[in-house]
């Protein structure tokens, strides 16, 4: 309850803050109430939600892509004590490379569209998921293998009703990071070379210097980013907690 | 040389001669990719012509302000946030889904406070950096012994030299995740930016070269970009083995 009220507050001094910096240049940023009237409009004009499609279309194809594929390395490479030790050191190194210099790569490859935005967002997305997969797996205390062994369940059974329960808070967090990075991908991806998405849109309007479009898809996309960071933030203390 | 290290060896290098492979059998058209080897000789050839050197400084100066900047930064807020645990617990929620946010979209707010030019760009680098290193900050300082926050109490230390004689030492470590993160997310933020809305700097290159057909020196830049991000962290990764080894961690 405390806690409710102490974000309560937070959110008002940023508004505050907010608003006195729209008070100080005005013609860079929108007031808050001017940005949510702008995002209010821009929920009931027709022409806002074809983009908002194709966003999230983009991102949910990604996201699943990203989650499927991490999963499958992650797993793969953590039950196997060579082979994830040989490949953490690169999946770091991926996982720091500024990714934004391989979108011409994919361009080429997969041409403009939607495509290219999918592959975009899951190369952002895929790799987190692996790390934390793979070094929750690493991690399982010994004696639930040999638990499964004596057990005698079967490789699937083993994966199934061990490792992945085992192994679950780990992956809520690396889901948490990769959800956060997919997002940034597909933007990042619509915000070059695109003519349809919420990238798109803010670009469009940076072009036209049209500061409440930018300021109000990124309080809309702020909104559902920090939402669904929350839902998954407070799955990840329950699960934490549980096996704690 | 280790097996594991053999065997990473092995496979990176595997991976490389598939792809000269291939691109050399036609299999990947040269208009999609070219062949390594053709982009190192590219690389050799631009660095050598010094037609890059400009770009490469620019952005080089850019990420190593954003990275100053945000490793002091998110130290100094981190201890600051962590000194008030209300506001800690209030905050936990946003600097977790901060990384979901598209900073690039407030490039025009940082063009008129910051003018047109390099400020935006190592501000956009900086927001990229900062968070990182203020999560590892509170983490770092949240597994600190009691004892020893009770030492400093007992010497009565302000808040400011607690905060660099006990704490920065004790939570060394998780600054050097930070650190690392705010490594990558600098280099991030600064070459995506130059990328999407810049005139100048290694990301508009590779940008402008992709926009012309041209591969080869677009290539040469991105094979540039990785070897030297892996080689900092490299170089950092063993940096800090060494300093932990010393220190009997």
């Amino acid at each position: 309850m405390k806690r409710t009220f102490d974000i309560v507050l937070l959110l008002t001094g940023g508004l505050v803050a907010w608003e006195l910096l729209h008070l100080a240049v005005p013609f860079a940023l929108t007031s808050p109430a001017g940005t949510a009237a702008k995002a209010w409009s821009m929920l009931t004009s027709a022409q806002f939600w074809p983009h908002a499609a194709e966003t999230g279309k983009a991102f949910v194809y990604a996201l699943l892509l990203a989650i499927l594929g991490g999963l499958a390395i992650g797993l793969g490479l953590g039950l196997n004590r060579t082979g994830a030790e040989v490949a953490e050191p690169i999946l770091v190194s991926i996982y720091s490379l500024p990714k934004v210099t391989l979108y011409p790569l994919i361009l080429l490859i997969f041409g403009l569209g939607l495509p290219a935005k999918i592959a975009f967002g899951t190369i952002h997305g895929i790799i987190p998921i692996a790390i934390f997969a793979m070094n929750a797996v690493r991690n399982l205390a010994n004696v639930h293998f040999k638990t499964a062994r004596v057990l005698r369940l079967s490789r699937r059974q083993t994966l199934l009703t061990v490792v992945i329960p085992g192994a679950l808070p780990e992956i809520v967090s690396g889901l948490r990071i990769g959800f956060s990075l997919t997002l940034l991908g597909v933007l990042i991806g619509e915000m070059f070379a695109s003519q349809r998405g919420l990238g798109f849109l803010i670009m469009n309007a940076i072009g036209l210097h049209d500061v409440p479009t930018i300021m109000a898809t990124i309080l809309l996309l702020a909104v559902v980013a920090v939402s669904a960071s929350a839902i998954l933030l407070w799955l990840d203390h329950r699960l934490h907690h549980r096996v704690a | 040389m280790t097996r594991i290290g053999f065997l990473r060896l092995f496979f990176v290098a595997g991976f490389i001669l598939a792809v000269e492979a291939l691109c050399r059998t036609g299999a990947i058209s040269p208009r999609v990719l070219i062949a390594p080897s053709d982009m190192a000789v590219r690389l050799a050839w631009l660095l050598a012509s010094g037609k890059a050197n400009a770009d490469i400084a620019e952005t080089l100066g850019n990420v190593a302000i954003a990275l100053v900047l945000s490793v002091s930064g998110g130290f100094a807020i981190g201890a600051a946030i962590h000194a008030f645990p209300r506001l800690r617990r209030a905050i936990d929620p946003f600097l977790a889904s901060y990384y979901a946010l598209p900073f690039f979209a407030f490039y025009p707010l940082f063009i008129v406070l910051f003018g047109l030019g390099r400020g935006a760009i190592i501000a956009i680098g900086f927001l990229f950096g900062v968070v990182a290193m203020i999560i590892a900050t509170l983490n770092g300082f949240d597994r600190i012994p009691p004892v020893l926050v009770r030492t400093a109490a007992i010497y009565h230390m302000g808040p400011a030299a607690a905060a660099l004689r006990i704490k920065l030492p004790s939570a060394i470590p998780y600054l050097f995740t930070g650190v690392k993160l705010a490594i990558a997310y600098s280099f991030i933020g600064v070459i995506a930016a130059e990328f999407i809305m810049a005139s100048s700097g290694l990301g508009y290159s590779i940008s402008y070269a992709f926009n012309n057909f041209d591969n080869g020196t677009m290539y040469a830049l991105m094979l540039f970009v990785i070897v030297l991000v892996t080689v900092v962290n490299a170089l950092f990764y063993s940096y800090e083995r060494r300093l932990m080894r010393r220190w009997g961690r």
